[in-house]
């Protein structure tokens, strides 16, 4: 990786130019944001142009360019051979040990085992189809045309088309128990229920933490700093094994729940300081207008304060989700059965052991293809806000 | 306070309340989780308490810092899970971070191509779950050619399914007095940079603080290293029979964590370096050139120290995250904290106590890193009237 990085140890000739680290870094900052101006037609016309400014500026980043290009010629090609030119993309597993690339038919195989895991397969139209809404609808959400108060009945809508599509019992839908349910439903429906689950939570200890009365104030930055200052595997592991012993005798909570218990309060304590940045963030003058209005603490919180203070934290929440969505990953610890543990189980069969690297790719690109789209929703979100702001 | 119904009307008296009824709430909850926790535990037979830290584990634990058997207690067994968490969180913290810096410096570069490796990098990493990323390098590893067929990767050091093997210096009587010299140089080190700070101060003449601290820390142990015959003997693994025999080794499990809490990190720290450059003002670099200092001296006393500030709090909450992380361990069989008190509590029954402790020393490591981390803070903090 230090490769391709700017170390300090690419000798500097000229006498102008100012120590490695400190010219490919800051120094030139400047120069590159100059350049698009000017090379806005000479991009097209005069590629060397480019060139020039981008690549080859100083002695240093011609060193740097250099040793760019040699990485990429050592990586690029066997990749490419590995990845597409000498796949084998269907057929046996005995086409695919002749075959010198990746062995892409283990997805074709595979497939729907890391998608769906073990859900009947005659019936994995169904969890096909839940998955489906279910990202139309997180489509849906994130435009801002569409929020409005309908959005959460449909919402509620598509959560209960999911609940009898996956639970099936009706409408002539064979039942299928949870424990069955698998992949990248159950990491889609954990991330989501557990962010909708925490985030009331969250607000309610945001506003605790900042509260006048010191017994909630104390309860709730408690639990905020227990929560954040323990892993996720072991609240995980405390979500699986003492939350039977918590209930009384006889009383038994299926395995997600209790998971989605354990990531919804590990959640709302990482939201709930989003959401106290928020807080933090509105102007003493908002508190105090709306208390010479003679509003009592709820209206005061629910008609000035949370109106500003969420808006602000949107992006924050946003990323907490990627978080959220990355961490269900996890619940394999404690055997849920999800993308990553399907994914896994994927490569253990004798026949396809040898290929783990094109199932772990696949999955990894599924895992990225939904993270990266959420980071890139925050920061248009980002420059949403911040729309206002700048003027 | 005349009547009760007017002293209902006191945000005070009110908030008294509030307070007992949200605690009374809070008791009873907690009375009603605990009763049951007893009950559930009596008619399964287990008893509470720590006294079984004090009986035999009866449990191998597979890399130890400490010389560590099955007849040893749980308590013996959670220290060594516990230095092992500690180990590689260590470890992993200063590979992140300089992996991470170079990254972030290069997400700034003016260089495209060294500009696109960094993002490259950055959105790759920070995009894939890192339990899947530790899964990879770990069956990676894994699947390395036997000890027969090891990859020599380095001469001496050798890349198996056992693990990495790599030679280690022969302990000799003279290392005692390298290690002395060393310590006697770095206090001299110390006394040059203060003397060099004095001296600026008081005359205004600038003192050749590097060189000097370079020599200082330099110059005793390689005397030492002559004085007492260069005893310098390696002992270099060498195959024999089915594994190698000589020299250090890390486990494929202790390298897979370390590797992948090392990359996923750094990914976040890039970031954290980048944003923080960037927090400077560019009129601070100018107004430095203004005032005649070099580059150098721009980046060391302008720029810096002011990124520093930017920079150091998301640091420490990443520290923290590492810590944290290391615990997926379990997932890939690193015998750290949480898996040893897993198996303890599997073996005994005792799930509230070995949670408990877990719970507790993970709290004790993120309260000491963020006590360190803020302490720093404070030091470069911006000093204001």
């Amino acid at each position: 990786m230090s490769k391709h990085s700017p170390a300090d140890q690419a000798p500097i000739p000229t006498a102008p130019v100012p120590p490695a680290h400190w010219a490919a870094s800051y120094e030139e900052e400047p120069t590159q944001a100059s350049t698009p101006p000017q090379a806005n037609g000479m991009t097209a016309l005069k590629p060397f142009g480019w060139a020039k400014d981008n690549l080859f500026n100083t002695p240093l980043n011609t060193a740097l360019t250099v040793a760019c290009l040699f990485l990429l010629w050592l990586v690029v090609p066997p990749m490419a051979n590995w990845l597409l030119l000498n796949a084998s993309w269907s057929g046996s597993s005995e086409a695919c040990r002749e075959a010198a690339g990746a062995c892409w038919s283990v997805i074709a195989v595979k497939h729907r085992l890391i998608f769906f895991g073990t859900y009947p397969y005659d019936e994995q139209w169904r969890p096909f189809l839940a998955c489906a809404l279910f990202v139309a609808m997180l489509g849906a959400s994130g435009v801002r045309a569409f929020w409005r108060p309908w959005l959460a009945v449909a919402w509620a809508l598509t959560l209960v088309g999911m609940g009898v599509l996956m639970w099936g019992g009706v409408a002539g839908l064979t039942y299928v128990p949870n424990d069955r349910w698998g992949g990248l439903p159950i990491t889609l429906m954990l991330s989501v229920f557990s962010i909708a689950l925490a985030f009331p939570l969250s607000i309610l200890l945001a506003l605790g933490r900042q509260s006048s009365l010191p017994a909630i104030r104390t309860f709730c930055v408690g639990f905020i700093e227990a929560m954040r200052g323990v892993p996720l595997v072991s609240v995980l592991f405390m979500a699986s094994v003492m939350f039977p012993l918590f209930l009384p005798e006889g009383v038994t909570v299926d395995k997600l729940l209790r998971a989605l218990a354990g990531m919804t309060l590990f959640t709302a304590a990482y939201l709930a300081e989003a959401v106290r940045g928020g807080l933090q963030a509105i102007p003493k003058g908002q508190y105090e207008a709306a208390d010479a209005l003679g509003l009592s603490y709820w209206q005061k919180t629910m008609l000035i304060v949370l109106p500003q203070a969420l808006r602000i934290v949107i992006p924050p929440i946003v990323n907490q989700f990627i978080s959220a969505f990355k961490d269900t990953s996890l619940v394999t610890i404690v055997g849920l059965y999800d993308l990553l543990t399907a994914a896994t189980v994927a490569t253990t069969d004798p026949e396809w052991r040898p290929y783990f690297a094109e199932v772990y790719v696949f999955a990894g690109l599924m895992f990225w293809i939904f993270c990266f789209s959420m980071s890139r929703y925050s920061q248009w979100l980002e420059r949403l806000a911040n729309r206002y702001t700048r003027r | 306070m005349t009547n009760p119904v007017q002293a209902l009307n006191s945000a005070r008296v009110r908030g008294w309340l509030y307070q007992a009824l949200f605690l009374a709430c809070t008791l009873a909850v907690a009375w009603y989780l605990v009763s049951n926790t007893l009950t559930n535990l009596a008619t399964r037979g287990v008893a509470t308490g720590f006294g079984f830290l004090h009986r035999e584990a009866g449990f191998e634990i597979g890399e130890s810092l400490l010389p560590y058997s099955a007849s040893d207690t749980y308590l013996t067994a959670l220290v060594v899970g516990l230095l092992n968490t500690l180990a590689v969180s260590a470890a992993g913290v200063v590979l992140a971070t300089v992996l991470g810096v170079l990254i972030g410096i290069g997400r700034l570069s003016s260089n495209w191509m060294v500009n696109r490796f960094a993002t490259l990098y950055v959105e790759t990493v920070r995009n894939v779950p890192l339990l899947l990323q530790l899964v990879v390098w770990y069956t990676i590893l894994n699947r390395l050619p036997s000890p027969r067929e090891a990859l020599e990767v380095l001469p001496g050091i050798f890349l198996s399914n056992r693990g990495m093997k790599f030679p280690v210096l022969v302990e000799h009587a003279g290392h005692g007095w390298i290690l002395l010299a060393l310590l006697a140089g770095i206090a001299a080190a110390i006394a040059v940079v203060r003397y060099g700070r004095r001296r600026r101060e008081t005359t205004g003449k600038p003192f050749p603080t590097l060189p000097a601290v370079i020599a200082a820390l330099l110059l005793p142990p390689a005397l030492a290293f002559i004085v007492t015959g260069a005893p310098l003997a390696f002992d270099v693994p060498a195959l024999a029979g089915f594994n190698f025999e000589g020299g250090g080794s890390v486990t494929p499990e202790f390298t897979a964590l370390l590797i992948g809490l090392s990359v996923y990190t750094a990914g976040f720290i890039a970031e954290i370096v980048r944003s923080g450059i960037l927090a400077v003002p560019h009129g601070q670099t100018e107004a430095g050139l203004a005032l005649g200092l070099s580059p150098g001296k721009i980046l060391r006393l302008v720029i810096l120290p002011q990124a520093l500030r930017v920079i150091v709090p998301p640091l420490t909450s990443q520290y923290l995250n590492l810590t944290k992380n290391s615990s997926l361990a379990v997932a890939i069989g690193y015998p750290d904290l949480v898996s040893v008190s897993n198996t303890s509590a599997n073996q005994t029954g005792q799930v509230v106590e070995a949670v408990a402790m877990m719970m507790v020393v993970y709290l004790i490591i993120s309260l000491a890193i963020s006590g360190f981390m803020n302490w720093y803070n404070r030091r470069v903090a911006l000093v204001t009237r």
